[in-house]
């Protein structure tokens, strides 16, 4: 069924911007060996994590690679050896926005300053590995991708972003630029607040899905999964401003566990348990 | 440590498990001295809350000693005897500033989960299902309690173990009822349900203010209690109409306050039990509206519902037509306990309530199967573990 909606940033009049089209809507990979790759990958997926061996893992990397090459038609050996199995008409790009707004009990100052210092993000955003500020306006992303089950197998996603406008204490935009796998741009807005209830966080982020129609198809299927994690991300960004730590049950005991196992030291920068057992309930 | 580990619907297992550990800054390790079952429990074990995993420990009802805290605790020391708050709250977020604890914007590690089905997310709750955070239970030698400077109280001196425990769920439960019944000096009072919180509510709407309290159930021994005890008149609702004896003994009128006490897994007699228990049994319904149909039937016109009784999703047949042409007031939620504690702490104290006669039965956690198959038939009040045993 066609979704009619409009995208929530008509609306509020916030974020009405699109990224770039210069990396992940490049495709150099041709439709027919597309769907072979997803197929053959998603088989190798599903038998792959119903095991729960190296075997398993082994096999959940392939497939995830398969899985990541299909779906984004962007295949790394064929871009290096110059190869391009693309058809011609196979182009459809459709954007992909998030939207997101939650009020955090804190002073606007306070929660802009936090947020403009971009290396802060990765502490909130699980799928953010580092953020590198190069210089006042431009920085440099490392991620994982969207889906946890293939994040280890696809390993990270780099791109460089430059902030377009800036208002101190109310409003950043951003965009990627210089060939990002994910093409991508965003608005943050800070408001007070009524009744000094803190500051209103109002976020749009859009990106555009890998090129192509088997591509649209695949990031929609995989885009719930991304926006519950874009969201979870900023609903962690008040955790972190309001009470200065982040709700977890990571590392604790469990009848799951046997008391022989060394319980792991959790980190704040990768709550994997949770976030397996977020998809795992999607 | 040992738990108590849930295993499936009507499968609870004790398990040697890892000590819990301190994770975030503001966390405390409290070593488990009591440990009360619950009738929320019971929702738990039986599959009415979904989202428990294989594995999870329950018990939301506990005191004991701290025995580690980490780096952000101001409030607490090692060697303090607490009793903990079930329901966690931040103390920071606006609902928790505004004293609304249960409502906390920031202690449910799986928000997203409630949020899906309820439009917002309440607070974490200990050992209460993934939907409400995941967090390890209190069924066990050790817990992790987050936010401890929030939710841990200090027992006063005097105050028995016995007592105390239930200040952690059953107490601020049942006063936030009849507080949230707002009763007026003479109002006539009636509560459903004569388990751990039904008689708390009960002392609690006569120390504020009820001239009476007439207390519903069909258990002889919690009816008992409520009477001999808490000091309510009684109905035993197998042995006659509820409405039709409610209107007699309030002069035709209805009482001014009626409190739900019981939830969604309600019993009763008539048709709509069996109305209700088909349409749960395939999944149409979640809940069994019983006593919240009762209540506001029998209630006088313009008075007030207080609802404490957990009910989960969707439930059918509520007479809403009844409701808004009354005109009655409809007030809720989970306990904010840490609203209520500290005061609860010395009516214990000075004897204006009494709380340690629930406890009924005590055992080791090995016996948690057995406790829980006790409670489960009612023939327990408060069946509560001791891991030193
Ligand atoms: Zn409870
Ligand atoms: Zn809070």
């Amino acid at each position: 069924m066609e979704n009619k909606k409009k995208p929530l940033s008509s609306v509020l009049g916030i974020g009405e911007l699109e990224p770039d089209n210069t990396g992940s809507s490049q495709v150099n990979v041709g439709a027919g060996e597309r769907i072979l790759s997803v197929a053959g990958g998603v088989l190798l997926l599903s038998s792959g994590l119903r095991r729960q061996s190296l075997g398993g893992f082994l096999t959940v990397a392939i497939g995830g690679y398969l899985f990541y090459r299909g779906a984004s038609g962007n295949c790394l050996v064929n871009s290096a050896i110059g190869r391009n199995t693309t058809d011609s008409t196979d182009t459809t790009k459709a954007l992909i926005e998030i939207t997101k707004s939650l009020t955090v009990n804190k002073p606007r100052e306070e929660v802009y300053a936090y947020w403009r210092k971009l290396e802060n993000l990765p502490r909130f955003m699980y799928h953010l590995k580092e953020v590198q500020q190069l210089d006042d306006k431009r920085s440099h992303w490392v991620a994982q991708l969207a889906d946890n089950k293939l994040a280890g197998a696809l390993g990270t996603v780099e791109w460089d972003a430059q902030i377009i406008t800036e208002v101190e204490n109310e409003q950043l935009v951003w965009k990627s630029v210089d060939d990002a796998k994910i093409d991508n741009a965003g608005e943050v807005r800070f408001m007070d607040a009524p009744n000094g209830q803190g500051t209103e966080v109002h976020a749009v982020i859009q990106y555009r899905p890998p090129a192509g129609q088997l591509g649209g198809a695949i990031m929609k299927l995989f885009n719930p999964a991304f926006e519950q994690m874009i969201k979870q991300d900023l609903r962690r960004f008040k955790q972190l401003m309001e009470t200065g730590e982040i709700a977890t049950i990571k590392g604790q005991p469990s009848g799951r566990e046997s008391e022989q196992e060394i319980s792991q030291k959790p980190s704040l920068k990768y709550a994997d348990a949770d976030q397996q057992h977020e998809s795992g309930m999607l | 440590m040992k738990a108590v580990c849930y295993n499936g619907i009507g499968d609870l297992r004790t398990e040697r498990v890892p000590d819990p550990s301190i994770i975030n800054p503001k966390d405390a390790i409290i070593r488990v001295i009591l440990s009360s079952v619950c009738g929320s429990d019971l929702h738990l074990l039986n599959g009415y809350v979904p989202t428990m995993r294989e594995g999870d420990i329950i018990g939301h009802e506990f005191m004991g000693e701290v025995v580690e805290i980490g780096s952000e605790v101001k409030q607490l020391r090692k060697g303090d005897r607490v009793v903990v708050c079930s329901i966690l709250g931040c103390g920071e977020c606006q609902y928790c500033k505004d004293t609304n604890w249960s409502l906390c914007d920031n202690s449910n590690p799986h928000a997203w989960i409630p949020e899906k089905a309820y439009g917002d997310s309440p607070a974490g709750i200990l050992g209460y299902s993934h939907a409400f955070g995941g967090y390890a239970g209190s069924h066990a030698d050790y817990i992790r309690v987050p936010f401890a400077d929030r939710g841990c109280f200090v027992i006063p001196e005097g105050l028995s173990d016995e007592a105390a425990v239930f200040a952690s769920d059953a107490m601020p439960t049942g006063f936030m009822a009849a507080d949230l019944a707002d009763i007026q000096p003479g109002n006539i009072v009636a509560i459903w349900g004569c388990g751990g919180v039904g008689q708390m509510a009960i002392q609690s709407a006569f120390l504020l203010g009820a001239s009476r309290v007439i207390a519903i159930d069909r258990e002889p021994e919690r009816l008992r209690m409520a009477k001999e005890i808490s000091g309510a008149e009684i109905l035993d609702f197998s042995k006659v109409d509820i409405h039709e004896a409610l209107r007699e003994l309030t002069g035709g009128r209805g009482p001014d306050r009626c409190i739900d006490c019981v939830g969604m897994e309600a019993v009763s007699e008539g048709l709509d039990y069996y109305y209700d228990k088909a349409k749960q049994y395939v999944r149409l319904e979640s809940d069994r509206p019983i006593v919240l149909r009762e209540a506001i039937m029998a209630c006088r016109k313009g008075g007030t519902i207080s609802i404490v009784g957990v009910y989960g999703g969707l439930i059918d047949s509520v007479p809403m037509g009844a409701a808004m042409n009354k005109a009655l007031t409809f007030r809720m939620g989970q306990q904010h306990g840490q609203r209520y504690i500290p005061r609860l702490l010395e009516h214990l104290q000075k004897g204006e309530l009494n709380s340690s006669f629930l406890l009924t039965h005590k055992m080791s956690l090995d016996a948690g199967m057995k406790g829980y198959d006790l409670f489960n038939k009612k023939e327990t009040m408060r069946v509560v573990f001791a891991p030193g045993l």
